[in-house]
């Protein structure tokens, strides 16, 4: 069987406590992943300032260099996996295996984490406002006394990152810690430790220094100690999951997206809203529905039943397919009790007033031994009902009648917030609004990300502060 | 070899032998009126047999069905205590750290006579007689504390400790509070400091794995003269068992314990590198006998290296418990010839409840 042993430093360490995954289609045991204990990670932690210096030899041009390299072995080199190695196939086949993504959705998660790699200069661009490059070779002081220098101080000896399983996609976020010479600490979700491995070992073959990579499949009380011990961290995960960490300036908190599509009252009332059904297909259904990026509302003025009916009938075009069938775009439950849960948390919410299901036949379908939920969307006559803000890892999407009035104000938190409008007046309001994160003026699905602006926090942000400074005279 | 096995055999034997007749001795002790406790003996009117004439050895405790977690908590909490003992000052100890009533179990001398026990598995290498001990694990209500301070005593030291509420640490972890969790775990530990610093003949300690994480990333247990570590109180797995022997604490003696207020506490499978840190215990029998069993079907024993959920029988005068099935699961291990009786190989919670149940830092 496949083994997945910890990286510590780079270092593969094989423990003797291990989890066992199986096949999502067979059942079978398919890999087993060594588990780190939580002692282990907080005696490495301890070494990372050592580490951090030893990534920060290299230089800016021959990090940005190996991120080119790894983007190009990442995509189609045989790369070490314990004591045998794995080819892009085989790594396609190994994450829809035990996460349930379509192989064609988990080919196109692969070219995303290559065009991050190849394109990290843009990507740095972004997420540090154009600064001038060479401040990361001159020990983040730039300028002169007489013009004025400019300086960052880091903030961690490490990034640690507790991922998610839902889409390889999300490993792209911490791609930029390595060129901004921070190394990682990454706890992978359970069903998919194999994309940051990967990752990890094309920047090993491409020459990094391994000391950058830390990578420890561990539990609960292992996650909470790499948040409490890295000083600066990601933590991906479900509203239970992030709530004890939301006030912790230390952990960058990747809760559930709630994402919307917003269209104006011009749009609704005449009609407008039939040219953007394809932009809410997409928004809803692309990557299989599992990103926090996907839209999971509609938040409409009016003819909200009318563009939910439209919107269901799209959407009930996509059907499950096998994992491997080129066109299949919903991907399959690694925890089938999970599916069947959801679908009648959904089915109990329906029963209250106010909420009507737009699409029809069987929601929970089981096909070529997976368990799959097919697109469901569902009509709200008001943004307060349960099934109005929320959000599910499979294309779901409620289109909410909201009063103008109400429009911003009842959207809550929004990671992704993509407004169908001219309306200056809703605009301003949506710009002053803090609680959405990323804000789309115009026909924009909601999981279309430009590369080179800051999406989902700004990690330079996150891993450096600007610090005052002055020269005085002696 | 064969002359080996069929010398293990016959201690097989010869202990089995042992434990019947103790088995006997005890039902006899506690279901006669002179001695036995109020439980037993009204339990024994609602049977229609005499268990002093009818159970002859371990087997026949199956009639007397499985001990009930439920009897243990709350009270009257004496009719737990043998007639034979009424006079004698009497402990009561609590079990676990989840909170609601808890399981309580009276003690005259048993924790005493465990550790003492227990004390004769100890290397004078790692646990030098005469030197302190540091308890940095569960305090209160439970029967560590006293037993721990029992054996530095018994074996002619000072046992100094530091407060520590497990039921307190398991609220913390239910309700998400990481951060007051670590200062309440920084709180316990830098206390555990400060006793290593001041105190120099301090050469043992008694602790929980995650509080021996804790305390080695703050000191060095050899440089301030630790010779002796034994770790329970909370499960351990193989992993843990490595990397202490290899990371935490080389050089250090590394006994992992088993034990809880219901059985005592077994003694660990001396260390061997073809276990591969498997951590293998056994019972303190004739005192207490651990079984394997299957868990949808308890009178069927599992096969040697086949997990099973723990059945735990305890047979001492001051306690009798039958056939208790425990919140546990292991693997049955084979007698080995220091201990001619079965063990229990990688104690774990069972695996139904390990969604539901937290464990925090003791």
């Amino acid at each position: 069987m496949i083994h997945i042993p910890l990286l510590r430093a780079g270092r593969a360490y094989k423990s003797l406590n291990t989890v066992r995954l199986t096949h999502i289609k067979t059942g079978e045991p398919f890999a087993e992943v060594s588990q780190a204990n939580r002692g282990l990670i907080a005696k490495d932690l301890g070494e990372m300032a050592r580490h951090k210096k030893v990534l920060g030899n290299h230089s800016f041009a021959e990090l940005i260099a190996m991120c080119k390299e790894a983007a190009r072995l990442f995509t189609t080199a045989e790369l070490p996996l314990h004591e045998t190695t794995q080819s892009p196939e085989e790594y396609i086949r190994h994450v829809s295996g035990t996460t349930g993504l379509p192989e064609t959705l988990c080919s196109q998660n692969m070219r995303k984490i290559q065009t991050v790699l190849e394109e990290m200069e843009a990507v740095l661009a972004g997420l540090t406002r154009g600064l001038d490059m060479r401040i990361f070779d001159a020990g983040w002081r730039w300028g002169s006394q007489e013009k004025g220098t400019l300086v960052y101080v880091c903030e961690t000896d490490a990034l640690g990152a507790v991922l998610p399983s839902n889409s390889p996609g999300v490993h792209t976020l911490w791609l930029p810690a390595i060129p901004l010479k921070v190394p990682l600490v990454l706890k992978p979700g359970r069903e998919e430790p194999w994309t940051p491995y990967r990752i990890a070992q094309a920047f090993m073959k491409a020459g990094c220094a391994p000391e950058a990579f830390s990578f420890y499949p561990t539990d609960y009380a292992g996650a909470n100690d790499i948040l409490f011990r890295c000083g600066r961290s990601l933590l991906f995960g479900s509203g239970p999951t992030v709530a004890p960490w939301m006030n912790t300036p230390r952990v960058e908190v990747h809760g559930p997206g709630r994402s919307k599509i917003v269209m104006d009252e011009a749009q609704c009332r005449a009609g407008g809203w039939a040219k953007h059904l394809e932009l809410i297909v997409e928004s809803v259904a692309k990557n299989g529905g599992r990103s926090c990026i996907n839209a999971s509302g509609v938040w409409v003025t009016s003819h909200g039943r009318e563009i939910a009916a439209a919107v269901a009938e799209r959407l009930s075009c996509i059907e499950p397919k096998p994992l491997e069938h080129p066109d299949a775009r919903l991907a399959a439950w690694a925890n089938p009790r999970a599916a069947r849960a959801i679908s009648a948390a959904i089915d109990a919410n329906l029963k209250i007033p106010g909420a009507t299901e737009m699409t029809t036949g069987e929601r929970l379908m089981e096909l070529d031994g997976c368990t799959f939920l097919r697109p469901t969307v569902i009509w709200c006559e008001d943004a307060e009902h349960p099934l109005a803000n929320t959000e599910f890892p499979f294309p779901f999407v409620s289109v909410v009648d909201v009063p103008k009035t109400a429009m911003v104000a009842s959207m809550g938190a929004t990671l992704v917030a993509t407004a169908i409008t001219e309306d200056e007046p809703l605009i301003s309001e949506l710009l002053a609004n803090p609680r959405i994160d990323r804000l789309n003026i115009g026909a924009i699905p909601t999981n279309q990300i430009s590369w080179d602006s800051p999406h989902e926090g700004n990690l330079f942000e996150h891993l450096y502060k600007q610090r005052a400074f002055q020269y005085g005279h002696l | 070899m064969d002359i080996l096995n069929s010398k293990l055999s016959q201690n097989i034997a010869k202990a089995r032998t042992e434990l019947d007749a103790h088995v006997r001795d005890i039902v006899n002790w506690h279901f006669s009126p002179e001695t036995g406790c109020p439980f037993w003996l009204e339990f024994a009117e609602t049977l229609d047999f005499d268990p002093r004439k009818e159970i002859g050895g371990y087997a026949d405790l199956k009639r007397l069905g499985h001990f009930q977690d439920e009897w243990l908590r709350g009270g009257p909490v004496r009719q737990w205590v043998p007639k034979a003992y009424a006079n004698e000052p009497i402990y009561v100890f609590e079990t676990g750290g989840s909170t609601g009533i808890p399981k309580c179990r009276i003690n005259v001398r048993d924790f005493q006579i465990d550790y003492e026990h227990f004390s004769e598995t100890l290397s004078d290498d790692g646990f030098p007689p005469g030197s302190d001990f540091l308890m940095l694990g569960p305090t209160g209500p439970r029967r560590l504390r006293l037993a721990v301070e029992h054996l530095a005593q018994h074996r002619g030291g000072i046992c100094f400790c530091v407060d520590m509420d497990p039921r307190w640490v398991n609220r913390l972890v239910r309700y998400g509070k990481h951060q007051d969790l670590e200062d309440y775990k920084n709180h316990v530990v830098s206390q555990g400091l400060n006793v290593l610093r001041a105190h120099e003949n301090v050469r043992c300690l008694f602790t929980t794995p995650k509080l021996l994480e804790a305390l080695c990333e703050k000191i060095s247990l050899s440089k301030v003269g630790i010779k002796g570590i034994f770790c329970g109180g909370t499960e351990m797995d193989a992993q843990f068992h490595r990397f202490a022997r290899e990371e935490l604490v080389p050089g250090i003696d590394f006994v992992p314990t088993y034990g809880n207020t219901l059985m005592g506490l077994a003694a660990c499978k001396p260390f061997n590198p073809a276990d591969n840190y498997a951590i293998i215990y056994y019972p303190p029998q004739p005192r207490a006998v651990t079984e394997l069993v299957n868990p949808e079907n308890p009178d069927e024993p599992v096969d040697y290296g086949e997990t099973g959920r723990v059945m735990l029988t305890t047979l001492t005068k001051e306690f009798f418990m039958p056939r208790f099935l425990e919140r546990d699961e292991a693997a049955r291990a084979k007698p080995i010839a220091r201990y001619p009786w079965d063990g229990v190989e990688n104690v774990r919670l069972l695996t139904e409840l390990q969604e539901s149940v937290v464990v925090g830092i003791y």
